[in-house]
């Protein structure tokens, strides 16, 4: 994973979140996030667990709503309207810590259930997809299992074929490896990377900071809801500037 | 290098497999239990030998009146005599004919749905639950394209008993999921109204509400109007059941963690795909065997329509043993009665264990 991969053109704003803040009650989870994601840019995030980095990108499709500040995502601005927020979801997959498929449904059903009923495509066509994308996160065999059937890292890239049948312009990724079984993550990381080569707009949140080096054009850490830096991984990671991100990577870098 | 070699499996201890296995591991397993199964052996023997006596040995099976039952056993003859009664009640003999083909009619149209070879399964289904239930009415009512009309005053016997059933779950199930979801609303207002629905059919017995439809609503209804008294049991079976299948329902969709939720919602599907095609599918498999449970009472709940003097099959047998040419046949008729429901009742209880089986995915976390 040490060596850099393809760069693939980052051309036009994706993602624009303009002076974010949420609360939970009374409290205050983000605090004035100011973020602009371009077409192509895989962005990751880490920071100290209650950080507010998996609210930020559940944010992005309003699993989480906010309640200042704007966010506008492919040129839709996330409001209350529910015609809105569902045109943003049908363009942005989600890959969460706990897989989420859907037990009672095959693989290959997991993953044409949404291009079948949200985007209307004939059968046929969603289980060629499905079976196109599976092959990409190398399971197509186990298409017509039970999700409870498959191991940890299998299930994740299921997961991930399942969000890339949407067709989406852009990934988020909700620690991915983190309820995984250490011999597993690699799976679900070299699946990414091939994602990422492929030029997919990418934003994860994950502590495998070797995955960061590799993939990331630019890495964020946050803290107490803020966005405390953010800089190109090498410089990010040879030179931080912050007192908090120094030591932050001194007690997960050993 | 060093290799490591495997121990080979071998047999479990002749103890613990078998038929010794079976009877230590269940009968025997302690001396408490070997006492519970000798106890439990001498209860049978107390009751079962003269139980088969008098229903088998020295029963009464072929005659026509009281006089032919001589052997001291139990006289089937009168449920034998009375079968057409407590099957048909009063609807006229020589149009039983539609009762029957209205049931053959369900059999066969429900067939398909059995088949797993079967190609638009769910299609079918929704056609057979639009059409079929048209068509059992025609048939059993009658009144158009040339057939007889059968008020429901006739309707009696374990053909009624089987309608009020039948239609109080097919009515209840969608309703109380509805009940279910809006209880689970975002939106207050729904919320409130399922809230209080849901209590106030719960809060009140299934006699009250059959008693309130046939004897305080007409009261309240304009002066010349009024509509079937089936047709008001009915209804109120259905609402009063309905609560308790959304109480049974919620139980359900509680049990689905909130990342299925997510999962569905970050794909775009909306409230309604989110919950037919995702969270329902999984919270209705889970509560099997609450929702069989609540069917299995409203089965037996439907004798309670012998307060507003409707004849179903209980209240048929009821009537049968006060005629005086069978006086003394109570017990002949209550048995049959409690056979008839154990049956139907034994039979909705094996289906939910098919049905759990064939839909368990294997998905336990």
């Amino acid at each position: 994973m040490s060596e850099a991969i393809k760069q693939p053109a980052v051309t036009d704003g994706m993602i624009q979140m303009q002076g974010v803040h949420k609360w939970y009650g009374q409290f205050h989870v983000l605090k004035d996030i100011n973020l602009d994601v371009k077409q192509g840019e895989r962005i990751v995030l880490c920071g100290p667990s209650g950080s507010g980095k998996s609210t930020t990108i559940r944010c992005l499709n309003r699993l989480e709503e906010h309640q200042q500040g704007r966010i506008v995502v492919d040129g839709t601005e996330l409001t209350h309207d529910l015609k809105q927020i569902e045109a943003v979801r049908r363009e942005v997959g989600m890959v969460f810590q706990h897989f989420n498929l859907f037990p009672h449904l095959t693989v290959l059903q997991n993953c044409t259930l949404a291009p079948m009923w949200v985007r209307k495509m004939p059968k046929r066509k969603a289980e060629e997809i499905a079976m196109h994308f599976l092959e990409r996160v190398r399971i197509p065999e186990q298409a017509n299992k039970y999700p409870g059937q498959l191991s940890g890292g299998q299930q994740q890239r299921v997961a991930i074929a399942r969000a890339l049948c949407m067709k989406p312009k852009v990934m988020l990724f909700d620690e991915p490896t983190s309820a995984l079984d250490p011999e597993m993550v690699k799976e679900v990381l070299d699946t990414m990377i091939g994602l990422a080569e492929d030029g997919m707009t990418m934003l994860c949140v994950t502590h495998e900071m070797g995955f960061a080096r590799t993939v990331a054009n630019r890495v964020i850490f946050m803290d107490k809801g803020e966005i405390v830096e953010q800089n190109e991984p090498n410089a990010f990671f040879s030179n931080p500037q912050n007192e908090r991100t120094k030591l932050f990577l001194s007690q997960i870098i050993h | 290098m060093q290799t490591h070699t495997f121990k080979p499996d071998l047999p479990p201890p002749a103890l613990s497999v078998g038929v010794v296995g079976w009877l230590r591991a269940n009968l025997f397993s302690s001396w408490f239990n070997s006492l519970l199964t000798l106890f439990a052996a001498y209860l049978v023997w107390l009751i079962l030998p003269p139980l088969i006596q008098w229903a088998f040995i020295n029963a009464d099976w072929v005659g026509e009146t009281r006089a032919d039952c001589t052997s001291g056993g139990a006289c089937w003859v009168f449920i034998q005599q009375r079968f057409g009664q407590f099957m048909y009640g009063f609807y006229p003999s020589e149009l039983r004919w539609r009762v029957d083909l209205t049931l053959w009619l369900a059999i066969i149209g429900a067939a398909p749905l059995f088949i797993p070879q079967m190609v638009r399964k769910g299609l079918y289904g929704l056609a057979f639950l639009v059409v079929y239930p048209v068509v059992a009415y025609w048939l059993l009512h009658g009144g158009s394209f040339g057939l007889e009309v059968v008020p429901t005053s006739r309707w009696g016997g374990l053909m009624l008993t089987l309608v009020i059933a039948a239609v109080g779950i097919a009515g209840a199930l969608p309703l109380g999921v509805l009940l279910a979801l809006g209880r689970r609303s975002d939106m207050p207002a729904i919320r409130v109204i399922c809230v209080t629905f849901i209590e106030f059919w719960r809060g009140v017995p299934l006699i009250t509400v059959l008693f309130m439809s046939s004897v305080m609503l007409p009261l309240f209804l304009p002066e010349g109007m009024s509509f079937d008294k089936l047709m008001r049991a009915l209804i109120g079976v259905i609402l009063f059941q309905s609560a308790y299948i959304a109480e049974v329902v919620r139980g359900g969709l509680q049990a689905i963690p909130k990342g299925q939720y997510e999962a569905a919602a970050a794909m775009g599907l909306g409230y309604w795909r989110m919950m037919g095609l995702v969270i329902l599918p999984q919270a209705m498999k889970l509560v099997i065997p609450g929702i069989v449970n609540t069917f299995i009472s409203l089965f037996k709940d439907t004798s309670l329509v012998i307060i507003i003097g409707l004849f179903d099959l209980l209240n048929s047998i009821k009537q049968a043993t006060t005629d005086p040419a069978w006086l003394g046949m109570a017990t002949e008729g209550y048995v049959f009665a409690a056979l008839v429901f154990w049956i139907f009742c034994f039979g909705m209880s094996r289906y939910s264990v098919h049905l759990e089986r064939k839909l368990d995915t294997g998905h336990k976390r």
